[in-house]
């Protein structure tokens, strides 16, 4: 415990002091964006003087507000050191109208490479093939699978899904149009696994049902088509269902990665599962890049442990500063464990659903 | 506390997922109900015809005996329920405490389902109409009349969306079994208790426990047994009814929208029937769709709806377990302020009138659960929106309508009880197709002969009766005519 107590205080520091020089980097007029410099002004006070550890920027900075990610335009978040370099534009998942767009140059290389670390090579076999099956288009997601599948060797396949017309779909109800194109995007994924060799799986768990589906309704599995590592994350996954999808779906002889991430944070890392665990998915923010929080919506303060409440994040790159977002998603609060010692958040589901239908459709 | 598991193929599944079934007035947790993800019954589903097939090796009069046996079981003895067990007092106890239902009717629909198992031999030649039993088993025979026929079965399982509200609806389900056809069962939220103590009765009774699946879950499980099996009852609103309208695999029970019509001929006698309408109206807590939701008649409709609100206006709720206690709890929260704020705006129509209201207020909230005492309207034409309601609680319109004009201004009608002399009328009304169980003479609308075709034909739905060649040698040599 004395150890983990440690490991708690060393991260806190090396947040602390990541915090301290990212907020700096952006509030500088050598090295910030336009944006946190004229904002800065506006609020009439100096962060890059004023926060001095990680707890100041929930103390100080407000909430960040997705429109100004759809409002402005991209080259008012591009920080001095920075300009002139092309930069690439990635969008945010499901939604409709103006998405919310991020730049950036180099940050998913870094969240992804690091993400290798916690995989192993029989789960994820190197110098193979992979495929990912899922939102590509505009998203940061498909340039950070196929860098993941290159560290380790790896080249990969990709099949597109484009989640606004699924999203789209459902809401005006066209069911059978949702099930038609889900069961178009399946076909060209197993056609991909039927006549290649691939050994890693990267999709969401409504496709990974499936593909899996596809698969025992010819007599054959998902292990026996070759796979043996699944990443899997994109919607909710509650203790239940994860169950279902490593006992009878992967038979407990694929790996199963469940990740939480998105354009703004990049990726999350679960927690390896025990059998205390239950089934029950925790993810830690790649800290200290990313900070993921537990708060109670009504007054921002975080919720105890084992509490639900809205999962906000802090990005805390030189590429992008982005504090205290709110995400659409709510969650528990775990504790820091030896592994990555700060706080994760589990059971992640689109905030409210428990008092309102929340479409996240097939993908 | 009764932990209740998943069943898949008969197998407890323990899932992570749990539903608290709750005491609708003191909130206690009666059982944590295990729920499925959609996912494992697609999965269980490619073993659904491992069911019919266990079902087939098993005679359909030996089933029928099972089921003889399994209704003695499920009215009088202690059976398992999940991680403990349950005796035919805890039943009803426990089914009154989560549906809200008082409990001598629990009791009473113990009584009606153990009558369907004790006589299914009976109700099997009802429904097939006197069909000889052995040709449903063998899939192909020879008739009464010397023509052979096939009956083939169009789906190895039958699912069943069932609902929390109306644990009446049980008996419908019970006849399949013993035709060797499995089942799926989805159980509403608040009423787990029957098809697991059906299971239980059932598979003590020598029933192999492998040819029923139960499905706890939400929304989107009972979505899943709907596109999964090939033959589904669901029970739900008339929307749902038309969305499943031409589908041959998913058969429907809406709304009832029972009624009593009165003919010109007797409507001046109107107080000979005022307990015959009273009991259609009031029985069982008005709650199911055989009860009455209308009173038609060309005149007196003013005096029939005083008298109608004089004899059951005066209902009080009363405790569950008090065997004079005549209403159901509305034990989903909010569902009865819903229905009367729907009542109240209906009567601002003008010729809607609240007959009721002189006996006080109809609507009781309590902490946990709500009550609607019973509701007399008056309409003075069948073309105003409370002429053709139903909720579920004792509701009754009073609604003044030529006669002519009756059948055509009814709608779609579960149970007619036309109380009418006059052979022309009743000619028409046996004529009209908007009319499903049609009762002539002073008959209540719950009045149910178990030995006439009843719910839609279990036996159309789940077989198809079609032409069947073969040489008569081969004829004699399998089915010995």
């Amino acid at each position: 415990m004395a150890e983990l107590d440690q490991r708690i205080q060393e991260a806190k520091e090396q947040l602390d002091a990541h915090a301290v020089e990212i907020v700096k980097w952006h509030f500088s007029p050598e090295t910030g964006s336009q944006f946190w410099l004229d904002w800065a002004k506006e609020a009439n006070w100096d962060p890059a003087g004023e926060i001095t550890c990680f707890d100041d920027i929930n103390a100080k900075f407000p909430h960040f507000e997705d429109e100004w990610l759809r409002d402005l335009q991209p080259e008012v978040w591009v920080p001095k050191e920075f300009e002139g370099q092309p930069f690439n534009i990635f969008e945010t998942g499901g939604t409709t109208g103006m998405p919310k767009q991020r730049i950036g140059w180099n940050d998913y290389k870094v969240d992804y490479s690091e993400f290798s670390d916690s995989l192993n090579d029989e789960e994820f076999p190197r110098n193979h093939y992979w495929l990912m099956v899922g939102p590509t288009g505009p998203r940061r997601l498909r340039l950070s699978i196929e860098h993941l599948a290159n560290v380790r060797g790896c080249s990969c396949y990709f099949v597109d899904l484009d989640p606004r017309w699924v999203k789209r779909l459902i809401s005006e109800k066209q069911f059978d149009q949702a099930k038609a194109y889900m069961d178009h995007v399946v076909d060209q994924a197993t056609t991909i696994m039927k006549n290649r060799s691939v050994s890693a799986l990267f999709t969401t768990p409504k496709l990974l049902e499936s593909i899996a589906e596809r698969y025992e309704s010819e007599g054959s599995s998902l292990y026996e088509a070759g796979i043996r590592g699944v990443f899997c994350g994109g919607t909710t996954m509650d203790p239940q269902y994860t169950r279902f999808l490593v006992e009878e779906l992967l038979e407990n002889k694929i790996g199963f990665k469940p990740t939480y991430g998105n354009t703004l944070m990049g990726l999350a890392k679960h927690k390896p599962f025990t059998p205390e665990d239950k089934f029950s998915i925790t993810y830690h923010a790649p800290q200290p890049r990313a900070v993921l929080r537990v708060v109670n919506p009504d007054t921002d303060d975080l919720v105890e442990y084992e509490e639900w409440g809205r999962v906000e994040l802090t990005t805390l790159t030189r590429e992008f500063f982005m504090p205290r977002f709110l995400e659409r998603d709510e969650a528990i609060r775990r504790p820091p464990i030896e592994l990555y010692p700060w706080d994760g958040v589990a059971e992640v589901r689109p905030f409210g659903a428990m008092q309102k239908k929340i479409v996240e459709g097939v993908y | 506390m009764i932990n209740i598991p998943v069943l898949r193929w008969g197998e407890p599944y323990e899932s992570l997922d749990t539903d608290e079934v709750i005491h609708h007035r003191t909130g206690e947790v009666l059982a944590k109900v295990g729920q499925a993800n959609p996912g494992l019954l697609a999965r269980d589903m490619r073993k659904a015809k491992l069911a019919r097939e266990a079902l087939r090796e098993i005679p359909i009069k030996d089933l029928v005996e099972m089921m003889k046996k399994a209704g003695d079981l499920y009215l009088n003895a202690t059976l398992p329920l999940g991680d403990g067990e349950q005796s035919p007092n805890d039943f009803a106890r426990q089914q009154s405490a989560s549906t809200g239902l008082p409990e001598h009717m629990c009791k009473f629909n113990m009584e009606k389902n153990h009558f369907v198992l004790n006589n299914m031999d009976q109700i099997l030649d009802a429904l097939t109409r006197g069909l000889d039993i052995d040709i449903l088993q063998r899939g192909f025979g020879v008739e009464e009349r010397g023509v052979p026929v096939s009956y083939q079965a169009q789906s190895p399982v039958l699912g069943m969306v069932l609902p929390s509200n109306s644990p009446g609806v049980h008996t419908l389900w019970m006849p399949v079994i013993p035709m060797q056809i499995g089942l799926v069962l989805k159980p509403g939220p608040q009423e787990p208790w029957t098809p697991y103590r059906m299971f239980a009765a059932f598979t003590e009774a020598g029933v192999p426990r492998q040819c029923m699946g139960i499905y706890p879950g939400g929304g989107d499980m009972g979505a899943e047994t709907v596109a999964r099996c090939g033959r589904v009852m669901i029970f739900g609103s008339t929307q749902t009814v038309k969305q499943y309208s031409g589908n041959e695999q998913v058969q429907v029970h809406g709304p009832g929208y029972s009624k009593i019509l009165l003919g010109d001929d007797v409507v001046d006698q109107w107080e000979d029937h005022l307990d015959l309408m009273a009991d259609s109206i009031y029985k069982n807590s008005g709650r199911g769709c055989i009860n009455c939701s209308g009173v038609w008649a060309s005149r007196h409709t003013e005096e029939i709806a005083e008298a109608l609100a004089e004899r059951v206006g005066r209902y009080e709720v009363k405790d569950p377990t008090d065997p004079e206690a005549g209403l159901a709890a509305f034990t989903v929260p909010g569902q009865a302020e819903a229905v009367w704020g729907m009542i109240e705006e209906g009567c601002e129509e003008n010729g809607t009138t609240h007959v009721t209201e002189k006996h006080g207020a109809r609507l009781e909230q309590m902490e946990r659960c709500d009550y609607i005492r019973p509701t007399i309207l008056h309409c003075d034409s069948p073309d105003l929106k409370m002429a053709n309601t139903e909720y579920m609680f004792p509701f009754t319109s009073v609604v003044k309508c030529p006669q002519e004009k009756m059948i055509e201004k009814i709608g779609g009608t579960l149970v007619a009880s036309a109380i009418t002399n006059d052979e022309a009328w009743a000619a028409q009304l046996t004529d009209a197709t908007n009319i499903d169980r049609l009762n002539i003479g002073p008959l209540p609308t719950i009045a149910l002969n178990w030995l006439q075709p009843h719910e839609g034909s279990i036996v159309d739905f789940l077989f198809r009766a079609r032409a069947y060649q073969t040489p008569d040698e081969r004829l004699k040599a399998r089915c010995g005519k």
